[in-house]
């Protein structure tokens, strides 16, 4: 059969076709454009952070406040020590994936599986210590309340050290009756949030200690937050305090703003979610290393690939960690 | 990948010999890098604090800095961009650079001006 193909006169010149002006291949092009597209994914949910941020610039918590624990070390102020730990275990899980990817560039299968199986348990580390730092977060540290108008105010001593609710707390006076269908009106049943303190109970602790001051979500023009005197903080808590808030949830968050809670969750676990599925193409590919798929392709142009995606994952995370926990 | 690794970083003035060795140059100074952004974190000099340039503190302005110093090693010996052709290096990085930048300027200004309002205005409901 007769194909019709035309001949253009063209063949063997530039418009003649075959040629491959990025000296690219197909696989790895596309996932740079993914990569370009995903980075402008993320960089949108960082501007809505900034926007949010500048919205509520004289408010927003200080993250070194609020990050402050490092695993074993229990009542140690550590500011960012544990981030900054994160940060190094993803760059170096970064040194090990372009290691093996250039130990695949000289065929040397063993060595491309001894890196890429550093690669991967780096990133198990890492979400490890995300997920660790998520449930410190969650769980909280000193308790705040909220008041009326839905700001935070926290409770410092006369030297300016913070202190927990439950520690000046007054003991309940009376047992705490679960509210049920049958003796309350059928559509008002008990609430989800039960912190283990209830507002009268601090309000009566604050009242009898003379020592406490109250600190608000405002700062002054240093950057620190506004610490109130002794009489300002009593009648700040009694007219318009209103519920107590223990570590941090989508709706409350004792640290500030509930949109940095918010923030913090959907950016760091979205990001999170991205080492996930990081690790488990890396594993993929760790598989496929060991059993000699790419030996035999004769090419070890995957394991650069989901490097490529590797380290945007390390690249996005250098954001994160300013825009979260310096700047 | 047939064709070889460009093995100088710091615009030619570090020269490596593989790039096995490169590698692991370019860790080293990202190491540093994020040293001394801790550093700084934890420290937080009152200087830098309370100097502001174009509505930012001095502080955040380096944070900033040296993020993009980061990146640009992350992206050009880790990601081997600077081993591509010209042209997929900019059909990356430019379109990239121009949108994040856009986006970023002109919703930083939207931020700041509603604060703004919530401080000083008078009228909120319209704003």
């Amino acid at each position: 059969m007769e194909a019709t193909v035309v001949k253009t006169g063209t063949e063997g010149t530039t418009w003649g076709g075959g040629n491959q002006p990025l000296k690219a291949s197909y696989g790895k092009m596309m996932m740079w454009f993914f990569i370009l597209s995903d980075a402008l994914t993320f960089s949108g949910f960082l501007a809505a952070y900034g926007f949010s941020r500048f919205k509520f610039v004289d408010a927003w918590p200080i993250a070194d406040e609020v990050f402050t624990h490092f695993p074993f070390l229990h009542g140690v102020d550590a500011p960012m020590y544990y981030v900054a730990f994160m940060t190094f275990i993803l760059i170096f899980s970064s040194v090990t994936m372009v290691l093996a990817v250039d130990a695949g560039h000289k065929m040397q299968q063993n060595k491309v599986i001894f890196y890429l199986f550093l690669t991967i348990i780096g990133g198990a580390v890492f979400v490890g210590s995300q997920a660790w730092e998520w449930a410190t977060f969650i769980k909280g540290d000193y308790g705040a309340i909220e008041t009326k108008g839905g700001q935070i105010i926290q409770f410092l001593d006369k030297e300016g050290e913070r202190v927990a609710i439950r520690d000046f707390a007054v003991a309940a006076s009376r047992d705490r009756v679960e509210q049920t269908g049958d003796n309350g009106i059928w559509y008002n049943t008990e609430g989800e949030y039960l912190p283990s303190v209830s507002y009268e109970q601090v309000k009566e602790g604050f009242l009898a200690n003379d020592n406490l001051l109250v600190r608000l979500q405002y700062k002054d023009e240093h950057g620190h937050h506004i610490i109130l005197s002794r009489e300002e903080s009593i009648a700040k808590v009694v007219n318009d305090g209103q519920l107590i808030v223990e570590g941090a949830n989508l709706r409350h968050n004792e640290y500030g703003h509930p949109l940095f809670a918010n923030f913090f969750f959907f950016i760091t676990g979205f990001h999170g979610f991205h080492v996930l599925t990081g690790v488990l193409i890396n594993i993929i590919v760790f598989f496929n290393v060991i059993i000699g798929t790419y030996e035999r392709r004769g090419s070890y142009e995957m394991v650069e690939k989901v490097g490529l995606y590797w380290h945007f994952v390390d690249l996005v995370w250098v954001f994160v960690f300013t825009f979260f926990y310096l700047v | 990948m047939a064709h070889e690794h460009k093995l100088a970083i710091f615009r030619g003035t570090v020269k490596f010999k593989s790039n096995v060795s490169k590698i692991w140059g370019v860790f080293i100074f990202l190491s540093i890098v994020t040293i001394i952004e801790v550093a700084l974190g934890i420290i937080r000099p009152e200087f830098l604090v309370d100097t502001h340039f174009l509505a930012l503190k001095l502080l955040n302005w380096i944070f900033i800095i040296l993020t993009l110093v980061k990146a640009y090693y992350i992206t050009w010996d880790f990601m081997h961009m600077r081993d591509e052709t010209t042209g997929l290096r900019r059909a990356v990085i430019w379109t990239g650079l121009f949108l994040i930048s856009y986006l970023v300027v002109l919703i930083l200004i939207e931020g700041d001006y509603i604060y703004e309002v919530y401080k000083n205005g008078f009228i909120k409901f319209n704003f």
